[in-house]
């Protein structure tokens, strides 16, 4: 007995020295917690999500497993297929006039202009403003009575009657985007200052010797060299895009006449307001396949370029 | 080809002035190195005629052209950047076709004249490559192949050679060197490095604080530098400068130092009784005496490279070199007599520096 109480505090110690000494025990000890947290906060979310989209569960009755009825229902279902298209059009449009007016941004903040660090602070005012916020600024500057911007045009005399911004479906779609691209501007234009900043003004020097003008050097030394992070940026933006929810919800909540309605709110109309989580759900799991198209863009995108990489034999 | 002339050039940063007028004609197939320790303006006065920066006062003429408000693509220069400034995402081959693209040059004669580059810079099995693949050495070359393939009037140099390590910067040293002599073209070489200056140059620019201390041929500045400055700048190890006054015994000259050194000057060496100079020579214009009519020194530190041997000795309070091509075995501590070679020293005024002999 008395040789066995003498052994264990020995045995104890050398599993303390054998944990401190193994750098791959150690390193998954450490990324336990991590690890928990994304289980916990993101895995079992996202399963529950793609499981309630498998069942007709209501918001107070437990449902049964349906198989792909939801989806089944939702393929003849019009209004989905709606939003489905309000989606496309809604991030394509925004994302191709951000990137563009993101660029263009961040091009004229490269220059040498006085106030420098005044005006990025400002351009990164939309970004800053919490979300809700800035909706409901717009939701009072499209008012179809009290538009700002109708009173402008009215008073400049370009026009007789206000615009009706939210009420028809063409002007509301236009409307929400121009509100996600106010919005979307400052993170693409900082980012891709960032990377504008990363290029080194000797290549611009070696190409106006080499005769380029500005245009030429923009085209063969600044988008091909911009390449990486527009990838990057464009990926994040159009995912923010497309999974959208508080400005169409603040602004117009899917209307008129589901114009605005984008697959992340028709899904909460369905699941939270309607009760049908099943549905619901269903709705929001359609998405994960186009998120996840954008995501696999984004990897490839973010493949080093061979001109990135070092190495002399390859 | 194309001589270029710089005349009366000025150089302003909002109030700091950088450049004060400064004059260099640089004729036409001549090698003219701008030297100068940092700050001194030569990288400015290069990229103003480049026309990468703007020339506030004064003239250049590339070609007799005065080229003051000329975009830089119409003054038909090259330049060779200090860090390469290769296109990254270009091949080598597109890095030194790109002017030629630009200038829409027919797509045969470009590729013709890419591949005669790269034949005479050895670079034909590196142009698929892109320039992360490449060594430094070989990156140098791209930069230089970019420069040839214009066939530009004026090469220009901005401290091509400082990012290499010792060994390959005298190599390429001696490539840019043969490759001058292969094309002829007007070249203006820009370096803090006095011997890339005395190896390379057919002229030889000093300048400090924005002024041009000395103009002439290497040797020229070597053997009769205008002041203690380019006395100090031009040759390594450099030139021992030591204090002292002029004094006058029997109509002979000869310069005392503060400890009561004497140190003789040839016969008529002009200095006025009493003059407060530098008493200027070179290392390796020392000779070893043992008659008793040399400098009595104690050797400090003894450096041998093989070729020659250095010593620093203790003169008057202040250190010295003294360089030797036959091998003696010095010992620290130990007492040596020198004797300098009258025929080379080199007298200065004190105050201002400038020369007097």
């Amino acid at each position: 007995m008395a040789a066995i109480g003498e052994t264990r505090p020995v045995d104890q110690v050398n599993f303390l020295a054998r944990l401190n000494n193994n750098r791959n025990l150690l390193g998954l000890l450490f990324m336990l917690p991590a690890a928990a947290i994304l289980l916990l906060f993101l895995t079992y979310p996202l399963g529950l999500g793609i499981w309630l989209g498998l069942t007709d569960v209501k918001v107070g009755r437990p449902g049964r497993f349906i198989g792909l009825e939801n989806y089944a229902w939702l393929f003849e279902d019009h209004i989905f297929w709606l939003s489905v298209f309000n989606t496309f059009v809604y991030t394509t449009a925004a994302s191709v006039i951000k990137f563009a007016l993101g660029l263009w941004l961040a091009l004229l903040l490269n220059r040498h202009i006085p106030f420098k660090a005044f005006i990025r602070a400002i351009v990164l005012l939309p970004f800053i403003v919490p979300t809700v916020l800035s909706a409901l600024a717009f939701w009072w500057i499209y008012d179809s009575q009290d538009s700002v911007i109708s009173w402008i045009l009215i008073e400049a005399g370009l026009l007789d009657e206000t615009i009706d911004f939210l009420g028809q479906p063409n002007n509301a779609r236009a409307s929400v985007i121009a509100a996600n691209i106010w919005r979307g501007i400052p993170f693409v234009a900082i980012t891709l200052l960032a990377g504008l900043q990363t290029i080194p003004a000797s290549l611009y020097e070696a190409a106006t010797i080499d005769g380029a003008g500005e245009w030429q050097r923009f085209r063969h030394i600044t988008f091909p060299l911009l390449t990486p992070i527009i990838a990057v940026v464009m990926t994040f933006s159009v995912l923010f895009t497309f999974t959208d929810f508080q400005l169409i919800w603040v602004m117009t909540r899917g209307g008129p006449i589901n114009a605005t309605h984008l697959m992340a709110t028709l899904s909460y109309q369905r699941a939270i307001i309607g009760g049908a989580l099943g549905e619901g759900a269903a709705i929001a799991t359609a998405m994960i396949p186009f998120l996840l198209a954008a995501i696999l863009f984004s990897y490839f995108g973010l493949q080093r370029r061979k001109w990135q990489q070092g190495g002399r034999d390859d | 080809m194309a001589s270029v002339e710089i005349r009366g050039a000025r150089k302003s940063f909002g109030s700091v002035e950088i450049l004060h007028g400064v004059d260099i004609e640089v004729p036409d197939k001549s090698f003219t190195v701008l030297v100068g320790p940092s700050g001194c303006g030569k990288s400015t006065l290069l990229r103003m005629v480049a026309g990468l920066e703007e020339i506030t006062a004064g003239e250049i003429a590339i070609g007799g052209r005065v080229v003051n408000g000329v975009p830089p693509k119409q003054r038909d220069i090259a330049m060779v950047f200090q860090n390469y400034a290769l296109y990254p995402h270009m091949k080598v081959y597109d890095n030194m076709a790109f002017s030629l693209r630009l200038a829409k040059v027919d797509p045969a004669r470009a590729d013709e004249l890419v591949r005669r580059a790269a034949e005479i810079l050895n670079l034909n099995e590196f142009l698929d490559r892109y320039p992360r693949q490449l060594s430094g050495g070989q990156r140098q070359r791209v930069a230089m192949g970019r420069a040839i393939v214009r066939d530009p009037q004026v090469f220009l140099f901005d401290e091509p050679l400082s990012n290499l390590d010792a060994k390959l910067r005298v190599q390429m040293r001696t490539e840019i060197k043969e490759l001058h002599q292969r094309l002829r073209s007007t070249s203006i070489y820009v370096t803090h490095d006095q011997i890339e200056a005395m190896t390379m140059a057919d002229q030889i620019v000093v300048m400090r604080e924005g002024h041009i201390e000395q103009r002439g041929a290497p040797l020229e500045l070597y053997d009769r530098p205008v002041n203690t400055f380019v006395a100090g700048f031009i040759g390594s190890p450099a030139m021992n400068l030591i204090e002292g006054t002029v004094q006058v015994t029997n109509g002979q000259a000869k310069v005392v130092t503060g400890d009561g050194t004497t140190l003789p000057l040839a016969p008529g060496a002009g200095a006025p009784e009493g003059s407060h100079v530098h008493y200027g020579i070179r290392p390796e214009h020392w000779s070893l005496t043992d008659d008793g009519t040399g400098i009595p020194v104690d050797v400090n530190v003894v450096e041998p490279t093989g070729a020659e041997i250095l010593v620093v000795c203790k003169l008057a309070d202040r250190e010295i070199q003294a360089s030797f091509h036959e091998r003696h075995d010095f010992a620290p501590g130990q007492r040596i007599n020198l004797l300098p070679n009258l025929d080379v020293v080199h007298l200065f005024e004190r105050e201002h520096g400038t020369r007097l002999s």
